[in-house]
């Protein structure tokens, strides 16, 4: 029965607060409203969703996303200082950093992740989906460099999302 | 005190503006344009929230989240026009 | 107080956005001057974000939290459309700065136009 009033129970909580903030009021018609668009929207376009929305370990995943939000703060004052100071000095470099993550999903959000950092962009996945290529700003050791994006941000999103 | 430092922050956007809209004449490359456009349109963003709070209206809160949206989809557009010579197939 | 918070946060704003415009404007080559504007950008409206968020609140004593649906919706678009211009940057074959560092096998393919 859950099933068929709420085919995505993320999609729909997501959608009752997206609605609720686009409003930016929490009267009781405001509320009424979304949670009617929460359920009907998911079950009209649950053809079009493959496979289920699931979040599994979301204490971990919210752990994640502080850390992320950490290295974006602290990375945008090292990148301004980068780029304020003379650029000559800078050695840009590309690496390939090869991928453990097998889930679709969890590889789009590592290169977003990647992408996200300053310092750092995701320039291609190559077709077999084992490789990204990175761009760096300012590349001192590629070894190292590789290696701390797995330890960082690989490692907790494989947890996440081995069991998918 | 807060009139004072959105005049600042007017100005300072504004310049940002000014020099994303040089590297959009002299932008070597057509790629380069399009990262032009798409940080003149988030540096857009960022002055209508200013002029937001400025006015103490929450009315330019829409006309930023329109050009979110465009300016993704039309930076999307023109990355794939430059990687295939054509948007829609 | 309120006044000193919103104002620090504005000038940080302000700041940011004008120092990824600054690595539009002075970096050498495309691919490094991707990392100015998409990374500083997002951090400098983050933050003015933030600033309008606060101000509404106390202005109108209720809680206004919609900026943070524009904060949200850069930050899964940025990275996206960053990815896609440096994605058609390698196909089209941009031209790098020399002293650019290479650590890319040559094994894979000119195809993955996907």
């Amino acid at each position: 029965m859950t099933n068929r009033v709420f085919p995505h129970p993320i999609l729909s909580l997501f959608l009752w607060i997206l609605w609720l903030m686009l409003n930016n009021s929490t009267a009781a018609g405001d509320i009424i409203f979304s949670l009617i668009l929460a359920i009907v929207i998911p079950i009209f376009t649950s053809p079009y969703w493959e496979e289920k929305i699931v979040l599994h370990k979301p204490l971990l995943f919210a752990k994640f996303f502080c850390i992320v939000m950490w290295d974006i703060l602290v990375s945008n004052i090292v990148v301004a200082k980068l780029i304020l100071d003379k650029n000559d000095k800078l050695h840009p470099g590309f690496v390939a950093i090869d991928l453990d993550i097998k889930h679709p999903f969890g590889i789009s959000i590592l290169a977003n992740t990647i992408s996200l950092t300053p310092g750092t962009v995701s320039c291609d996945l190559t077709v077999d989906r084992k490789q990204l290529i990175v761009h760096f700003l300012d590349l001192k050791d590629p070894e190292s460099a590789a290696q701390e994006i797995k330890n960082r941000y690989e490692k907790p999103l494989m947890e996440v999302y081995e069991s998918c | 005190m807060l009139e004072t430092v959105l005049h600042i922050a007017f100005l300072i956007v504004s310049v940002a503006m000014f020099l994303s809209f040089y590297r959009l004449i002299i932008g070597p490359d057509a790629i380069d344009r399009v990262l032009a456009l798409d940080t003149l349109y988030i540096n857009s963003i960022a002055i209508l929230i200013l002029y937001g709070i400025y006015e103490t209206s929450s009315l330019y809160f829409e006309v930023a989240l329109l050009i979110s949206i465009m300016g993704f989809v039309g930076t999307i557009a023109l990355s794939k026009f430059l990687l295939r010579g054509d948007i829609i197939e | 107080m309120f006044e000193i918070v919103l104002s620090v946060l504005i000038l940080i704003g302000a700041f940011f956005t004008l120092v990824g415009s600054i690595g539009l404007y002075k970096l050498p080559g495309f691919y490094m001057r991707l990392h100015g504007p998409t990374k500083a950008t997002t951090l400098g409206v983050g933050t003015i974000l933030i600033a309008s968020s606060i101000y509404f609140t106390v202005k109108t004593g209720s809680l206004s939290l919609h900026e943070f649906l524009i904060a949200l919706f850069l930050f899964i678009t940025a990275p996206v459309s960053a990815h896609l211009m440096s994605k058609v940057a390698l196909h089209i074959g941009t031209k790098r700065v020399d002293r650019t560092q290479d650590y890319i096998d040559k094994k894979d393919d000119k195809d993955s136009l996907d």
